[in-house]
């Protein structure tokens, strides 16, 4: 598999909040679930997962709350809040400009 | 909704940060253990899991740091850690400390105190309701050369009173009244400053009595019953603050009155001709005799105006104008005055204090400006002396904008300690003015409020912002970074710094130079002042007032009486040289002024007349006071009632009656009430006050001619303070009604007219000697500074054979230079500021060759002092030390 690919920059905000549409989750469970979804190729790095989630807080679009987990212990459950849907529309929005874009360059090679 | 969970982020990271870190922990500690346990049902040993799990982690503590960088408040984080780094540092040298911050609490209390001042006497409103509506009228004598601003007479103000009807309201005051309080309930005798005004007076400034009334139209008509209203001070001080006094009678010069209210204690009205010490207020109408209140000629009291919505001060003094012309066509008298002018009534209060205390402020700028000039170059020399560790810090990934901030942080906490250390010194300094300066209008309104507590936090922001960017400026990232090459003996870098020293060296210089100047005009000024000739010796006199009430002296011989009981009683304590008796003794105030024409002299033309003093004395007052008799001979004893029609006159008279010719034998005739007088005698000038010029002056007998008010003048051979008390029992045993006041000698008068001179000139000496100090520790730090740049190169020179007073001739030029700048730049921007005080200047030339001269030498005298002791150590170096330095 070798190095996980390089996320661009501003994509993990996106995995994040598009993860984070349909349930509220915990920072190890968002990790794995980008990580199932994307067929095992994104390996999220905690060293960048956790300033991300800290920071989508910061910016008001997620919102943490602690409560029991599937395994029976406390840990901080995130969530989406309207604003941070709206962000996330916003961003997805680009990237599928940005990622058309780039196929119409790299298709044409 | 949004911007709310932002705030609220903010504040949970900022406030509850030991909170939020252990939730962050808590975080990262599930994290592991899921991992952990995903491990372990992959088939791993519990150990093998955890390591799995950390290795696949990464470093907990890295990530706990950038997650907590992410928090909004994390600048707030590093700025506590800077700050406390900053205060550190500045602990370990307290001696760099403690001067950086008596520095600029010098500068910022003295800012602040005269901020306060500007503030609170000359820019803040009148505490009157609507004060922008409140102007005071006066009358002009157009061409005239005299006063611009002068008292109006009661005939015109009712003339304009009648004029101004739809556009303003109008109220007269005559200010400069006074009575004898009775004594009465076992309470001594005094005599009080009153005001006497038209019964809308109060209602015009828009002020009620705190208790009782204020006066209606039927108190000021003359024949009301009389009525009184007391200040709230004067209140609490006799009356100890009975409120039953309303409606009780008090005895003011003999005479029952009726107390109708009392003023609230923070009631003041003060304008150009005072009012703010009057203790009681009596209407005018029923004070002033009728042919005062219908004459042109007399002119005893200040016109009031409240104008309308929608007039303006120069629409109402128009209006008036036309007026003033009609009666001064009509009743063309010589005292009559032809226009009219007025100012706000703010301005008329504080007018004659605008030019000395922005002088001040400016004064107080410049020491401002040169404390954070001298506060930049300290911290400069500081940065200057850890290069090295700077430069290691930015070599090792030391964000230079760090390194930045810590310099205005550094900057900002001395000036902020040097701001509040300021506050507290302009608040003792403002205590002492409050205390010594009681006679300076709307001093009461000074004290330190929002608006002054603004100016200190902004103070303190400029500079911090002007020392520290002056100095995070100084040391530019190459040059830090070249510090690490620089051998000991490379000298560009720090020949760069010295060089913004020098700049801010000249400045100072230039600035210390302009006060310094400013200082030496005011003081010379103020020299003149205490050495002007009163006309008489001002040594051991001594003066007593009092005033004969004429409900009980209702005769002149009962008036003639009693002076000359006092007179040979006062004569005959052991001790007293000599008394006198005058109605204003020299030095000691204006007296009244009458027009008089010479009876032998073709009649003056209609609208003019010789001003002259008008003075009463007896026979022995002129020999009393050691007045020179130039001509002729003065009264005798029977020159007296009916045979007083007798003058004699100063030289000052003489030369303006009798141009060219002998007085001696000749007529003057008053203007006001047509007596004539024979010219008897010529003695000299004396003056009436000191910072005055001399006005002819005719002395009348006072033993008739109706004189009450009187100034006894005791002259002896020493100690004349001590018969005060002697004399003032006399006065109390002939009559135990009569109230003496105004106890003092002539030098004291002196001392008190000359105050606001000495005050001025002190203050702004006193800033200057501090802007001086600090030029030259200015000095004295850079060259010190630069010296011990070229430690190794100054030892190479001695060692190679450079002759010491050489070396130190050199060293000390190039410590003078900008000081020989500064003092070039300052000479040339005093003689530009100078012109701004010249108002405040007494026969001194604002470009005065001495003062500017006597400047630049002690400029340079204080300059190479400061010089020559660094420039001394350089020229005495061991060649062999100094080489082995580094």
């Amino acid at each position: 598999m070798g190095k996980p690919s390089d996320l661009l920059q501003g994509t993990l905000d996106l995995l994040i909040l598009k993860t984070l549409l349909l349930e509220p989750l915990h920072g190890w469970a968002i990790a794995k679930r980008i990580q199932q979804l994307s067929g095992e190729v994104l390996q999220i790095q905690q060293g960048s997962l956790y300033p991300a989630l800290h920071r989508l807080e910061q910016q008001g679009w997620i919102k943490a709350k602690w409560a029991e987990s599937e395994t029976g212990r406390q840990a901080k459950f995130y969530a989406l809040t309207a604003a941070g849907r709206s962000q996330l529309e916003k961003e997805a929005a680009n990237w599928n400009r940005l990622s058309a874009a780039i196929n119409l360059v790299v298709g044409e090679a | 909704m949004r911007l709310f969970s932002k705030l609220r982020m903010t504040l949970v990271s900022v406030f509850r940060r030991s909170h939020a870190s252990s939730h962050l922990d808590d975080e990262i500690r599930y994290h592991l253990e899921r991992q952990i346990e995903e491990n372990i049902s992959a088939g791993m040993s519990p150990e093998d899991a955890r390591s799995a799990a950390l290795r696949k982690f990464g470093n907990p503590a890295l990530l706990r740091d950038q997650t907590r960088d992410a928090w909004t408040g994390g600048w707030l984080d590093s700025l506590t850690r800077d700050t406390k780094y900053v205060a550190r540092s500045l602990a370990r040298t307290p001696g760099f400390t403690s001067i950086a911050v008596f520095i600029i609490a010098l500068g910022i209390g003295s800012n602040l105190a005269l901020f306060t001042l500007v503030h609170r006497v000359l820019l803040n409103p009148l505490p009157y309701p609507d004060p922008d509506q409140l102007v005071s009228i006066y009358e002009h004598e157009s061409g005239g050369n005299a006063h611009a601003h002068m008292p109006v007479d009661a005939g015109s103000f009712s003339e304009w009173q009648r004029a101004s009807q739809g556009v303003a309201d109008m109220a007269m005051v005559s200010p400069f009244q006074g009575y004898s309080v009775s004594a009465d309930g076992g309470k001594l005798p005094e005599k009080i400053e009153a005001t006497m005004c038209s019964w809308n007076f109060f209602s015009i400034l828009g002020v009620n009595p705190a208790l009782g009334r204020s006066f209606g139209p039927s108190d000021d008509v003359p024949s009301a019953e009389a009525s009184v209203i007391l200040s709230g001070s004067f209140w609490r001080r006799r009356y100890a603050g009975d409120p039953s006094i309303i409606g009780r009678k008090i005895w003011l010069d003999a005479r029952p009155y009726t107390v109708i209210g009392v003023m609230p204690e923070s009631f003041v009205y003060s304008g150009a001709f005072g009012g703010n010490t009057a203790q009681v207020w009596t209407p005018i109408a029923h004070e002033f005799p009728p042919a005062l209140m219908t004459t042109f000629e007399d002119h005893e009291a200040i016109g009031i105006a409240r104008l309308h919505a929608g007039t303006s001060l120069q629409a109402l003094v128009a209006r008036l104008q036309g007026v003033q012309q009609q009666i001064k066509a009509g009743h063309p008298g010589p005292a009559v005055h032809d226009s009219v002018i007025g100012r706000s009534l703010l301005d008329d209060a504080v007018q004659d204090y605008k030019t000395p205390l922005y002088a001040l402020l400016a004064a107080t700028g410049c020491v401002l400006l040169i404390a954070s000039m001298n506060v930049a170059s300290l911290l400069v020399a500081r940065i200057a002396s850890r290069r090295k560790e700077l430069a290691i810090r930015v070599a090792l990934g030391g964000g230079w904008l760090r390194i930045m901030r810590e310099r205005i942080i550094e900057s900002l906490l001395l000036s902020v300690a040097g701001g509040a250390i300021g506050l507290a010194l302009a608040w003792a300094a403002l205590q002492w003015l409050m205390k010594t300066r009681d006679d300076m209008n709307r001093i009461e309104a000074i004290h330190i409020g929002a608006v002054e507590i603004g100016f200190v936090i902004l103070a303190v922001a400029v500079t911090a912002l002007f020392a520290g960017l002056i100095s995070a400026f100084s040391s530019k990232l190459n040059d830090v970074l070249s510090g690490l090459q620089d051998s000991s003996r490379s000298m560009a870098g720090s020949r760069a710094r010295a060089g913004l020293r020098r700049t801010l060296l000249v400045l100072e210089v230039s600035l210390t130079v302009v006060l310094l100047i400013g200082a030496g005009l005011l003081l010379k000024s103020y020299q003149r002042l205490r050495t002007t000739d009163l006309g008489v010796p001002v040594d051991n006199v001594l003066t007593l007032h009092f005033g004969l009430p004429e409900a009980r002296y209702k005769t002149a011989v009962q008036r003639v009486a009693f002076f000359e009981n006092v007179l040979s009683q006062v004569r005959a304590i052991p001790g007293v040289q000599s008394a006198g008796l005058v109605n204003a003794a020299p030095g000691q105030g204006y007296g009244g002024d009458d027009l008089v024409s010479v009876v032998e002299h073709p009649p003056l033309p209609k609208g003019t007349g010789l001003d002259l003093q008008n003075r009463g004395a007896d026979p022995g007052y002129f020999a009393a006071i050691h007045l020179p008799l130039l001509r002729g001979r003065v009264f005798t004893q029977d020159e007296r009632f009916d045979r007083a029609n007798v003058v004699v006159i100063s030289q000052k008279a003489a030369e303006m009656c009798f141009p060219g010719e002998d007085p001696i034998g000749k007529h003057l005739k008053l203007g006001f009430n047509g007596r004539v007088g024979e010219v008897i005698g010529v003695v000299g000038d004396t003056r009436w006050n000191i910072t005055e010029p001399i006005m002819g002056q005719m002395y009348w007998p006072v033993f008739g001619n109706d004189w009450v008010n009187v100034a006894l003048v005791v002259k002896s051979p020493a100690n004349v303070s001590s018969f005060a008390m002697p004399i003032q029992k006399i006065i109390g045993a002939l009559d135990p009604d009569l109230p003496v006041s105004g106890v003092g000698t002539l030098r004291e008068a002196i001392a008190k007219s000359t105050v606001d001179s000495q005050f001025d000139s002190l203050l702004i000496l006193a800033f200057a000697v501090i802007a001086l100090v600090l030029a030259a520790a200015g000095l004295y730090g850079v060259l010190t500074y630069l010296v011990t740049q070229r430690t190794s190169e100054l030892g190479l020179r001695i060692a190679l054979g450079a002759r010491r007073d050489q070396l130190l001739r050199t060293v000390l030029f190039d410590g003078i230079r900008p000081a020989l700048l500064g003092l070039f730049l300052g000479l040339i921007g005093s003689a530009a500021a100078v012109r701004l005080i010249r108002s405040m200047l007494y026969q001194t030339e604002p470009l005065d060759p001495m003062v500017f001269a006597s400047v630049a030498a002690v400029l340079l005298a204080v300059a190479t002092l400061a010089c020559m002791l660094p420039a001394w150590r350089a020229s005495r170096l061991d060649p062999m030390q100094a080489l082995r330095t580094e």
